[in-house]
């Protein structure tokens, strides 16, 4: 038998026995156990170290506002550190282990930090560590040397390296009403919300549905109140439109009754069930929201407050009743509230001795003495607990007269013999989600608490989160939310369950510290003490958000659940102002520590889309090196075996310009713009002229944002009088489609235009070269493609190998070259046929390296100049800025700081050491390797050029036309390139363009 | 955040992207009045409360959307179509809320 475990009650199946280690030691518990339950069921009362001092912790709580026993789990080589043993569930073949303690827990090297406690009080790290180095162990430069061994001795849990295997998996779901919590209030809210049709989510962080009704020991409806909870929660499953989320913490409440939680679906398994995820992420929308979250005990603050045996009173309760586990054989309490009454009582039931009850109040009610005779407990009135004694576990309380009107000690202080001390400083109610949903927390003087704000949005609050701590209350409280939830409303006569239990009076004494020597701990994980609360204080931190940032109070994985209250009350007395005054920080999410893995779920690796164009597989099979270009895939070289990148682009660029080169060119924006006033809405977002274009021909248009700086180039074709086809470049599709869209909804509403995104309708190949209209001429029927019938700009519609195609004469190459559409699922066969067709002139495939080359070569712009710095002039495309009309972007583009003749400009460069340029470099002007100064721009696109024989590169540089011919220097110190350049014009190629036009 | 789009219904705000103060008034299209110009460019609306904004449901039916938004609640208190709501204002209600 185990020393701690009654003989009897509980929520446990002791017919099942479980087997678990705890720091390797094997240990067993029972069905329905926690892993606190269990080991304090085997008399253990040691559960970790603390944070900063190593100072020897016990298990303060039951549940998920533990800020002491925090073990890592482990599951094979995966390591899951600092979970609350309170919210571990055994189960055979559990592995946990006690954290922050070297070498063991029992004999930890660094608990001689409780010798240097006034060292490190807070502010430590700040006033050590921070700032300029004045003498040896001081500054910023002390922490680089200290930091390996501060980390070591502080902290938390050690994560593993292992890569978790676990499947995570994410659910949206919707509701009429989400409630929150299964205790009295919740099942009842759960029970009226889904009788009256509704479908509900009823989310339950604990295993087992009954919230208080499992532990508080009362009777309801003449049964023991967890076996009313359990009919209830069974009843509930007979409606279908009731969905029951058990282990599932909601932990974020955002905009529009959007709820965040976390259901633990598997970690209270040995072994997972087919198909079953680790975690589970839900999203639930709700239309109404029941927070019927309780609420959470406090601790008293006193010297030695964290010694393994102090527990709180509640929680105490709840082992006794809910696990049949006794906290203490010996026990006393200590308390400023009725509630801790009735842990002695649940102790006393449970087989414990209980010594004695001391209450800060100067009078205690008449009922609550009768339930302390009944425990067999004196009454100490008018005392409080000034100390405790013991090491790894308590042995005795100090305790003395206290007056809790002025917080005044008096008289002797003797010593009471006891192994468990349970003190309640009285509960402060969840309202963590309704903060999070943006009410201002309101103090309640005579509860002693922050209340959430009533009627603040689409939510419902019910029993102790409303300040309501009876189950009478409780039960009343959550069926008229139920009902409200669903649109009706309560009734006088309702046939309510009736909770039997002894009332006590829910406001505590407003007493939150026994000021005495010694640690008193406010913050236990984090190890903050009321003197570190007064220090701050005293160093003019004021604002409780500041409090809070300087000690740390509250900002550990327990985000303060049991330690706001108490240090703010420590605060505001040091402020001598009333806590409301102090004012309380806003809660945000998560209310509990959330996997992150749960939130990726199955999003890891690459999840970027991927486009690829029709004819991705024919060339991968046919060489091609692919690129990421942006979410497409485009080929860069088709390299031949043995060659470089730069050897195989030449080849393909040399080829081209000799004989002919084809590109896939499918990825361009491609935008369907009909309707009557299309040629309108064309002349109003391009710079140039549309309005006037033959149908059957092309133009070269370029865009402006409306401040003047220039958005995408591009050509459209007039493939009818009111029928537009507009191409983009591949990286500015989506954006040139909404600008436009915009301009139709927001500015132009009268214009008859539609606007169809076609980009993944057509495929394209642009075949250019001396030999490109040879090879159309080979293959392309239903149309010549002579100069007459197809001069530049020129449009005809044909058929290749049967497919209906769009041919237009056009050059980004600089060479004779077309431009052929045809529907994407027919590109491959078109390709094929071009290639077949071209195959007897030598027709090659070229990548984007090579089209990026030619187009250097040429000086067009892309990407990389369009940069949205640059204008029409800077890219010498103010011959496009037509004077005869209005456009987007006409009224600002004149302004004087986008006219200055130092404005960076479009250049072109020469490398004079024959070595390579490259893009990012900067343009220096000055000869200064080692300290590279005074920029006047930099390179945007750099190659080799078979045409020229040299390294080239595109830059903007200031002033740069009027530096034509003059001499500078590219710096790349990253890259370790520094060389000699020459600035030339941006046209280094063919500027008459007499090669396209043939 | 849910944003009603009065022709797909409720709809998750992600699938919309948003496209800037609502209130912004463009100038006549020939208008040389620079500082009209660098109003409407330039200039923005950032109210404590209710904002007139727009929004487009990019990945939906792609409609612009004229959206009163509480920049403190996020509480939508309306939505409609922009198109044909809006034609060429005359400039004189900024700096007011609306």
């Amino acid at each position: 038998m185990s020393p701690r475990r009654a003989t009897s009650g509980g929520r446990i199946d002791r017919l099942r026995t479980i087997h678990f280690t705890f720091d390797g030691a094997p240990c067993t518990g029972h069905a329905g156990d926690t892993l606190a339950s269990a080991l304090l069921a085997s008399g253990v009362t040691l559960f970790g170290r603390s944070f900063k001092y190593h100072r020897p912790r016990g298990v303060l709580t039951a549940g998920i506002d533990e800020p002491n026993a925090l073990v890592t789990v482990l599951r094979g080589d995966v390591r899951e550190p600092n979970i609350p043993a309170t919210t571990v569930e055994i189960y055979d073949g559990l592995v946990a282990e006690s954290q922050n303690r070297f070498p063991s827990l029992a004999w930890d090297i660094s608990a001689i930090n409780q010798l240097a406690g006034k060292l490190i009080s807070a502010g430590f790290y700040y006033k050590t560590f921070m700032g300029p180095a004045i003498g040896p162990l001081k500054g910023t430069r002390f922490w680089m040397l200290c930091e390996r061994f501060i980390r070591r001795a502080a902290g938390l849990g050690r994560a593993g390296r292992a890569a978790d295997p676990s499947r995570y998996e994410r659910m949206n779901a919707f509701c009429d009403v989400l409630i929150v919590g299964s205790g009295p209030a919740g099942l009842m809210a759960a029970a009226s919300a889904a009788d009256n049709g509704a479908r509900v989510i009823l989310a339950e962080l604990d295993a087992r549905l009954g919230g208080s009704a499992n532990w508080s020991g009362e009777i309801i409806d003449g049964m023991p109140a967890a076996e009313w909870a359990a009919g209830l929660a069974e009843g509930l499953k007979a409606h279908n439109n009731i969905r029951v989320l058990p282990r599932t913490t909601v932990w974020g409440f955002y905009d529009g009754n959007t709820l965040a939680a976390l259901e633990r679906v598997t970690d209270h398994k040995e072994r997972l069930g087919k198909g079953e995820p680790r975690h589970r992420h839900w999203v639930i929308r709700a239309k109404k929201v029941v927070l019927a979250t309780g609420a959470l005990e406090r601790p008293m603050v006193f010297p030695g407050n964290d010694r393994p045996g102090v527990m709180l009173a509640g929680a105490a309760r709840r082992y006794a009743n809910e696990f049949g586990v006794l906290a203490g054989g010996k026990v006393a309490l200590f308390t400023n509230n009725d509630t801790a009454y009735h842990a002695a009582t649940a102790l006393q039931k449970a087989g414990a001795s209980v010594a004695a009850i001391f209450d800060v109040r100067a009078n205690v009610s008449d009922a609550m003495r009768n339930l302390a005779s009944d425990a067999g407990a004196e009454v100490h009135a008018g005392h409080a607990v000034v100390g405790t004694e013991g090491s790894r576990a308590l042995a005795g309380v100090k305790v003395q007269r206290f007056d809790s009107t002025n917080g005044a000690l008096s008289g002797e202080s003797r010593t009471v013999e006891a192994d468990c001390l349970l003190m309640s400083g009285g509960w402060s109610p969840a309202i963590h989600l309704a903060s999070q949903a943006g009410g201002k927390a309101q103090w309640d003087a005579e509860l002693q608490a922050f209340l959430a704000p009533q009627a603040a949005g689409n939510w419902i609050g019910a029993g102790a989160f409303n300040g309501s701590f009876s189950t009478a209350e409780a039960i009343a409280e959550g069926h008229a939310a139920g009902l409200a939830a669903t649109g009706s409303k309560a009734a006088a006569n309702d046939d309510l369950p009736v909770a039997d239990a002894v009332a006590g009076d829910p406001a505590p004494a407003s007493v939150f510290e026994i000021r005495a020597n010694g640690k008193s701990f406010v913050d236990f994980q984090h190890d903050v003490t009321a003197e570190d609360v007064r220090l701050a204080h005293r160093e003019g931190f004021v604002s409780v958000e500041h409090l809070k940032r300087y000690t740390t109070l509250g900002m550990a994985t327990d985000q303060g659940k049991t330690s706001n209250i108490p240090g703010l009350a420590i605060m505001a007395e040091a402020l001598g102002k009333p806590i409301p005054e102090v004012g309380t920080t806003r809660f945000r999410p998560p209310f509990a520590p959330v996997s992150v893995g749960s939130l990726a779920a199955e999003r890891y690796g690459d999840i970027r889309a991927e486009r690829l164009t029709p004819m991705h597989d024919w060339h991968l099979e046919h060489g091609a090196t692919m690129y990421a270009a942006g979410l497409w895939h485009r080929p860069m070289v088709y390299g031949d075996p043995g060659e470089t990148i730069e050897q195989s682009y030449v080849r393909e660029a040399k080829t081209t310009r000799e004989t002919a080169g084809i590109v896939d060119v499918s990825t361009l924006g491609k935008i369907a713009v009909q309707g009557p006033d299309a040629a309108e809405l064309l002349d109003r977002v391009y710079t140039n002229m549309f309005s006037t274009l033959a149908i059957g021909k092309a133009r070269y248009g370029l865009m402006l944002r409306e401040d003047g700086i220039a958005l995408d180039d591009g050509t459209t074709w007039r493939l009818g009088q009111n029928d537009f086809l507009m191409t983009t470049t591949t990286a500015n599709a989506g954006k040139v489609m909404q600008h436009l869209e915009y301009f139709l909804d927001l500015i132009w509403p009268e214009l008859k235009v539609t606007l169809t995104s076609v980009t993944d309708q057509w495929a394209g190949a642009a075949i250019g070269g001396p030999q490109a209209r040879a090879i159309l001429a080979n293959c392309v029927k239903e149309t010549p493609v002579d100069n007459t019938a197809l001069p530049f700009m020129g449009i005809v519609h044909g058929r290749i190998a049967g497919v209906p195609v769009m041919i237009c004469r056009l050059s980004f190459s600089g060479e004779m070259a077309f431009e052929v559409y045809c529907g994407a699922d027919y590109g491959t066969r078109v390709w094929q046929a071009l290639m077949d067709a071209g195959k007897p002139f030598g027709l090659v495939p070229y990548g984007l390296e090579a089209l990026g080359t030619m187009r250097i070569e040429k000086g067009h712009v892309t990407g990389a100049e369009l940069d949205g710095r640059t204008t029409a002039r800077d890219l010498h495309l103010d011959w496009m800025l037509s004077k005869k009309k209005p456009f987007i972007g006409s009224a600002m583009m004149d302004r004087n700081g986008l006219a200055t003749p130092d404005r960076l400009q479009l250049v072109g460069l020469v490398s004079l050491d024959s070595r390579a340029l490259s893009g990012g470099a900067h343009v220096v002007e000055e000869l200064d390797e080692q300290n590279p100064h005074g920029s006047i721009g930099h390179v945007t696109a750099a190659c080799y050029s078979p045409a020229l024989g040299k390294y080239i590169a595109l830059a903007l540089v200031k002033g740069g036309k009027a530096r034509h011919g003059s001499r500078a220097f590219v710096s790349d110190p990253l890259r370790k390139r520094f060389g000699p350049v020459e600035i030339v014009s941006h046209h280094f190629y063919d500027a008459e363009g007499s090669r396209m036009h043939g | 955040m849910l944003i009603t789009c009065p022709y797909c219904g409720p709809r998750d705000v992600s699938e919309f992207t948003y496209q800037g103060d609502g209130n912004r008034q463009r100038p006549a299209p020939a208008s040389q009045n620079l500082d009209a110009w660098n109003e409407y460019v330039y200039e923005r609306l950032n109210p404590a409360g209710d904002h007139n904004e727009v929004w487009q449901h990019s990945g939906g039916c792609r409609s612009h959307l004229r959206v009163v938004r509480n920049t403190l609640t996020h509480e939508i208190s309306s939505v409609a179509f922009a198109r044909g709501h809006v034609a060429h204002r005359s400039p004189a209600k900024r700096g007011t809320k609306t």
